[in-house]
């Protein structure tokens, strides 16, 4: 187990792997915004949680069909499917590599992007802690979908469409946690529901990924 | 004989067409009056006017709506447990229609709103949370269109689809959590049952049971239509392999 | 030595996407033994391989394959272009909880590529490396599709001195190949077992086999 998420990491740092384009997309996005609704620094700063959290988001979607595909075109998935190892672990495993090529640096780089959206002080550090707690859902909810979708060819939009709605209450979560810790107000209640999501989606989603791996495999 | 006999896709056959004229029938007889009824023979309401009757449209497909849901729910799991054909079908079937009912009360709700609060569209958790269930019955209808074989995709989307309920919910719940959080714009949901007054209640109960009977007619036709498109489909199979 | 073991399979059918393709068939593989399947394209000998390693449900028959023995060879060699032939060898060496990957590069030749990348090495130098996969599995039941694809003679001959070595230390292979591997085994053509359109094998009935007519 440990070695496929070493592989698995490996393979996405090495050419060709698509480690840092998440992190291109993130920076781009962020780049975007004002000139979408202009340079000033209030209004810029106001936006600035909910558009970093909506890009993190976008930017971890970008990466998903990855995480399948590519062992699905080559037979390693087949191969892995019949190793010694449980498909449920395999499926967690590929999910913690994900977050942790994905997710764990979109979170490490979002406050230098702060900066440039002119975000308030306050909004840092809950910046971070809510990407930190939220990102490993957006993984392990983005496996399943990749998983629904392994064997398609062009599955990358529709996967989106199947995985987008369920980032909702992540983001949701994630984004009223990080407002209200920034506004100095009470955010125990959404921090705490965004942990609960993680955890749930860490503890099931696997094994209902797995089964859906399986029968995509058949 | 046990009601999973009706499982099976001939007995099912048999079964709905013999039913079907019925439902249709009554789903006539329902529905026409009932609309009829709450269209021209209730007053206008002080201080709603002739909007209120949308009403007739808007609630009960919003019900629907919502029960499509449940529905696919239910046949989803029957089709993963017992790997009756006839549910996993019911439940592709039921999808556009709730599909549908869910965008006539997004768009009913919006020309309601309009005269009403001024606005086509607000972020009001009930609004919000039609918007989402629309793009979950576009999601799961996305990826029964997209897996060629039927069994897959019968079992992909049951798991999509109880995947989902459970997301569903928690975001219905979010929802909530999120906009109290941000404008208290509770006052803009007018609570609609509670504020019935009894003239308009009576055919709006006679138009609710009407939209559970067409929602009725229409899974049992399109059922019927996706047994057959099944049909021909492994007929087709032999035919090659003959 | 390893322990004898048997694989039998019993009046089995299995479906290539929900149409039946094979039934009624039966056969048995003991220790020490290979098996080349034969019969035309589509017959079904990768689905039989499939269904033997466990990534699809038969529809009807037992087959008895001891847990955790199969070795799955499939028609790709699940490599990552990106890592090493080491790389490779390394992870499915760690996955089966084999350590020793030495001996598979030297059987099939590989020592002098180790440190190549392989999106850098020829089709045929690629197939070895997915064969050489196999030794490091350890594991006693090899079901191998077309395993010489892509092979050149003297590869080929080094698959086949690899499966005779398996096999004398006991193991068992079955193979769907069209090519001579240079030893005499025993073989099995599939075309007798092709499932009739009408049969149904014990095949559940879905009541969608148009049984019926289209009113």
């Amino acid at each position: 187990m440990i070695a496929l998420l070493f592989r698995d990491m490996r393979l996405a740092v090495r050419a060709g792997g698509g480690f840092g384009l998440g992190l291109a997309f993130f920076l781009i996005v962020t780049v975007l915004i004002p000139f979408g609704v202009g340079p000033q620094s209030e209004i810029l700063g106001r936006i600035a949680p909910g558009v970093l959290w909506v890009a993190a988001l976008l930017a971890c979607l970008l990466s998903l069909d990855r995480i399948f595909a590519l062992d699905y075109e080559d037979g390693s998935l087949d191969l892995l499917a019949t190793a010694p190892l449980p498909l449920e672990g395999v499926v967690a495993m590929k999910a913690l590599a994900h977050w942790l090529t994905t997710g764990l640096p979109l979170t490490l780089v979002a406050p230098g992007l702060g900066l440039l959206l002119n975000m308030p002080e306050d909004a840092y550090f809950w910046l971070v802690v809510t990407l930190l707690l939220g990102t490993p859902a957006l993984s392990y909810i983005g496996t399943f979908g990749a998983a629904l979708t392994v064997g398609l060819k062009r599955g990358g939009l529709l996967l989106s469409l199947l995985v987008l709605p369920l980032y909702m209450p992540t983001l949701i979560f994630g984004a009223e946690a990080l407002r209200r810790g920034a506004d100095g107000m009470a955010n125990t209640t959404p921090l705490f529901m965004l942990a609960g999501i993680t955890l749930f989606t860490i503890a099931l989603l696997p094994f209902v990924a797995a089964a859906a791996v399986r029968i995509n495999l058949r | 004989m046990s009601i999973w006999e009706y499982a099976n896709p001939k007995k099912f056959m048999e079964t709905s067409g013999w039913v079907l004229p019925w439902v249709i029938g009554l789903t006539a007889l329902t529905l026409i009056p009932g609309l009829v009824w709450g269209y021209f023979f209730t007053p206008q309401a002080e201080n709603f006017g002739a909007t209120v009757k949308i009403i007739y449209i808007h609630v009960p497909a919003a019900m629907i709506a919502i029960n499509a849901w449940l529905m696919m729910l239910v046949a989803s799991m029957i089709w993963l447990v017992r790997r009756h054909h006839v549910s996993a079908l019911a439940a592709k079937a039921a999808a556009p229609i709730g599909m549908t009912m869910t965008l006539i009360a997004l768009i009913t709700g919006a020309v309601w709103g309009q005269p009403m609060w001024g606005t086509w569209w607000a972020w009001d958790p009930r609004l919000t949370s039609f918007l989402v269930l629309f793009l979950f019955y576009l999601g799961y209808m996305a990826l029964w269109e997209a897996i060629d074989n039927p069994d897959t995709a019968a079992d992909l989307t049951a798991v999509l689809c109880i995947v989902g309920s459970v997301f569903a919910l928690l975001s219905r719940y979010a929802v909530n959590f999120w906009n109290q959080g941000l404008h208290q714009a509770a006052s803009l949901s007018v609570d609609k049952e509670e504020h019935v007054a009894d003239v308009f209640y009576k055919p709006l109960v006679l138009c609710i049971v009407g939209f559970i009977l067409l929602f009725v007619t229409l899974v049992l036709l399109r059922t019927r239509t996706e047994v057959r498109a099944r049909r021909l489909k492994a007929l087709e199979a032999r035919e090659r392999m003959a | 030595m390893r322990r004898a073991m048997e694989l039998k399979v019993t009046d089995l059918a299995c479906a290539r996407g929900g149409v039946p393709i094979l039934e009624g068939l039966s056969f048995s593989l003991a220790s020490g033994e290979a098996l080349l399947l034969r019969g035309p394209n589509g017959i079904g000998k990768t689905t039989l391989l499939r269904t033997l390693a466990g990534l699809q449900p038969a529809l009807a028959g037992r087959m008895s394959v001891p847990a955790e023995s199969l070795a799955y060879g499939a028609h790709a060699d699940g490599l990552k272009a990106a890592l090493t032939v080491r790389e490779n060898l390394m992870f499915w060496a760690r996955v089966y909880g084999t350590r020793d990957i030495s001996q598979a590069l030297a059987d099939f030749n590989l020592e002098d590529l180790v440190d190549r990348q392989a999106h850098s090495l020829s089709a045929g130098q690629k197939r070895r490396l997915g064969l050489a996969r196999l030794l490091v599995t350890g594991r006693p039941v090899w079901a191998l599709d077309e395993p010489t694809v892509s092979l050149d003679t003297d590869s080929v001959a080094l698959f086949g001195k690899a499966v005779r070595a398996h096999c004398k230390a006991g193991g068992l292979a079955l193979m769907a190949t069209h090519i001579d591997l240079g030893f005499t085994a025993r073989e099995l053509d599939l075309t007798p077992f092709k499932a009739l359109p009408e049969s149904t094998g014990g095949y559940v009935r879905s009541g969608f086999d148009g049984d019926e007519d289209f009113t």
